[in-house]
């Protein structure tokens, strides 16, 4: 007798059944960090279009390829200036502990480049470690304190993040430590869930003049930054331009999170490639393109989607979980404490549990012994360094002396998805699908 | 005594050389004129001086103020004394929303009423209010003491952590996880002493005490409906 073969459902297949008998038993939403875990269109499905005889490339070894970025050239009497347009995003002192942080710092800062502070404001080691430190200003104000905002080389406001945007932060009780909440201001071990609205400013007439009175507090010195989550980037990005931005800063739903509820990271937000294009487009449409800098986060892993993303129009980009990564996030080493999570290297996203197997995401002091700072810092390094390098590389063979000549012109899309969200022709076309009615 | 005059020099101007101004010096007393409701008039400050302004004001008047004293003899708009850090800042009128939002010290009086959303994200600061104050007072208040003389708008100290508020007024409502406290001996002592600090003439005895239950702390499907 032949079997049949064992059908499941594709509307309730075996993980769907799980997650439905999970909820049932403990009538809690699934909360974890990392970013989300499903595929989705990402830079991947964008090809960088060579030079051959219509155009011709840079020597890969001898000619000059400059990656050198201002931010903040609108308003602020100090701009940004950055060696290399990759920099690292805001994640926070209690997400991460204070030995991620610095090597965070001590990283970027070999190279050039700028680190953010997050929810909780400024720590001591990640001042002294990072040279360009972005200070974040959050709907919470946990730690808010004007001695920082004063410290600082650039002011970052956040008004969404792309894992959950809507959505406030959240730290777990199990990081709370003592110190934690003392920066806080909130007891120990509570669940802290952030606002999700400014305590003080709501809609884009007020950010204006929010954005007005940290210039005043700061003397119109410092860069300020308008952090997005994206949702509807088109409309986003025009009203921070209206209220002043110098900087917007857009975060793709690939953008990660060291916790929160799950149906946020997979079902809230746009993808970041059609969020890049839209926001290029909304700046050209003020005239304020490369006159307003726009920082794209969420999903960049490679110096491939580092030149794709620049030549989308951005002009720089914004790293967090690839960064962790580098740091050792999700390595093969203390394999048994990822078992006592229930998981394994590869397939961490357990962030908010505190108990980072790599000493990263977490503050127990013995864990965090496990990453040492000065390792850490040199594969930071190591890393924007390759980053940056791959990027020379494909733009030399586009002909490119700057990596911000980098074009449209230059991309072509491997998928119909990908050449309507990134405004560009499907591969072997001129057709990009929503354009002249097509 | 230094007088600006804001119809002819602009806000810019006037906190940048409150900025300048250093430990040796001896600038110490300013009247601000014609204020016509500007936004950001003395914000940023740390130094010890002492600033009356005459006339109303617009959004952020003395934010993340410091150490300075700050008069407004009028009205005060959205977000007075924003992450106000020590220092004094007094209003002789009403003030508009998000007063004294996320305040981690120092001293904010409204002598008239406060509107919607006073001493949101409090984390520190004490304000006492000689009139009413809108909905959503103390919203995720984090620690300090909100002094209302009047009455409360509704849901009054939602989702508050260990924030006090104390009311000598009706309440319309109170928000997730706010109950009301036992009125200890201490507590009308602080309320008083708040009180005399404020220059606000109110009898401690009439108020009542106002925090968190704490039982969002950690969340439990158990209290799901408390939101």
């Amino acid at each position: 007798m032949i079997s049949a073969p064992r059908r499941y459902s594709a509307a309730f297949s075996p993980e769907i059944i799980a997650e439905i008998e999970r909820a049932a038993d403990e009538g809690l939403y699934r909360i974890r960090g990392f970013g989300t875990l499903r595929p989705l269109p990402s830079f991947d499905d964008l090809v960088l279009l060579g030079a051959s005889i219509s155009r011709y490339s840079l020597e890969g070894y001898r000619e000059r390829c400059a990656t050198n970025v201002t931010l903040g050239t609108r308003f602020a009497k100090k701009p940004i200036e950055l060696q290399i347009p990759i920099t690292i995003a805001g994640m926070s002192f209690g997400a991460l502990g204070a030995n991620a942080k610095r090597a965070l710092g001590r990283g970027a800062s070999a190279v050039g480049t700028s680190t953010t502070t997050g929810d909780g404001g400024m720590s001591e080691e990640e001042r002294a470690e990072s040279k360009i430190l972005v200070y974040q200003v959050l709907p919470s104000r946990y730690g808010f304190d004007p001695e920082h905002l004063r410290a600082c080389e650039g002011i970052e406001i956040v008004v969404g993040q792309g894992a959950k945007p809507g959505g406030g932060g959240m730290l777990l009780g199990q990081k709370i430590t003592e110190r934690v909440a003392e920066m806080r201001t909130l007891p120990a071990g509570i669940d802290q869930r952030s606002a999700c609205r400014h305590p003080d400013w709501t809609g884009p007439d007020d950010l204006t003049i929010k954005i007005t009175e940290l210039r005043e507090a700061t003397d119109w010195e410092k860069p300020v930054f308008v952090k997005i989550g994206s949702a509807r980037p088109r409309y986003d990005v025009q009203l921070a331009v209206k209220a002043g931005a110098d900087v917007v800063v857009l975060d793709g739903m690939q953008g990660g999170t060291g916790a929160t509820q799950e149906v946020f990271i997979e079902h809230a937000g746009i993808p970041s490639l059609p969020a890049l294009r839209q926001a290029v487009e909304a700046l050209d449409e003020l005239g304020m393109h490369r006159k307003v800098q726009l920082v794209i986060s969420g999903g960049i892993r490679s110096g491939a989607d580092v030149a794709k993303a620049l030549a989308m129009g951005a002009d720089a980009v914004s790293i967090g979980t690839a960064a962790l990564v580098a740091l050792g996030c999700n390595r093969a080493i203390h394999v048994g404490d990822y078992a006592a999570l229930g998981t394994e290297p590869g397939a961490c996203h357990h962030c908010h549990t505190g108990r980072c197997p790599v000493g990263i995401a977490t503050q127990d002091p013995a864990l965090e012994t496990r990453l040492d700072v000065a390792e850490g810092a040199r594969r930071i390094r190591n890393f924007l360094t390759v980053l940056t390098m791959e990027a020379q590389t494909l733009a030399r063979a586009c002909g490119k002396s700057h990596l911000h000549n980098l074009e449209p012109q230059d991309l072509a899309a491997l998928t119909l998805e990908a050449a309507a969200m990134a405004g560009v022709p499907l591969a072997g076309t001129d057709w990009i699908p929503g354009r002249n009615g097509c | 005594m230094i007088e600006i005059d804001l119809a002819q020099s602009s806000v810019r101007e006037l906190n940048q050389r409150l900025h300048r101004i250093g430990p040796g010096d001896n600038e110490h007393h300013w009247h601000v004129v014609n204020p016509n409701g500007a936004h950001a008039i003395a914000v940023g400050l740390t130094a010890p001086v002492h600033i009356e302004i005459r006339g109303h004001v617009g959004y952020y008047c003395a934010g993340m103020n410091a150490v300075a004293t700050v008069v407004v003899d009028g009205h005060a708009g959205t977000g007075l004394a924003e992450n106000i850090m020590s220092g004094l800042v007094r209003v002789r009128g009403n003030a508009a929303q998000s007063a004294a939002a996320s305040g981690r010290g120092g001293l904010v009086v409204i002598e008239g009423d406060a509107s919607a959303r006073c001493g949101i994200s409090m984390k520190g600061v004490t304000i006492v209010v000689g009139g009413s104050v809108g909905h959503m007072s103390a919203f995720m208040g984090q620690s300090g003491a909100l002094v209302i003389c009047g009455d409360a708008g509704h849901d009054l100290g939602d989702s508050i952590y260990e924030a006090d508020i104390f009311v000598g007024g009706k309440i319309a409502s109170l928000g997730a996880d706010c109950v009301e406290k036992e009125m200890t001996p201490a507590d009308f002592d602080r309320v008083a002493a708040l009180l005399g600090c404020a220059q606000i003439a109110a009898d401690a005895e009439r108020f009542r005490h106002y925090g968190s239950a704490r039982r969002l702390y950690n969340f439990r499907i158990d209290h799901a409906a408390e939101y």
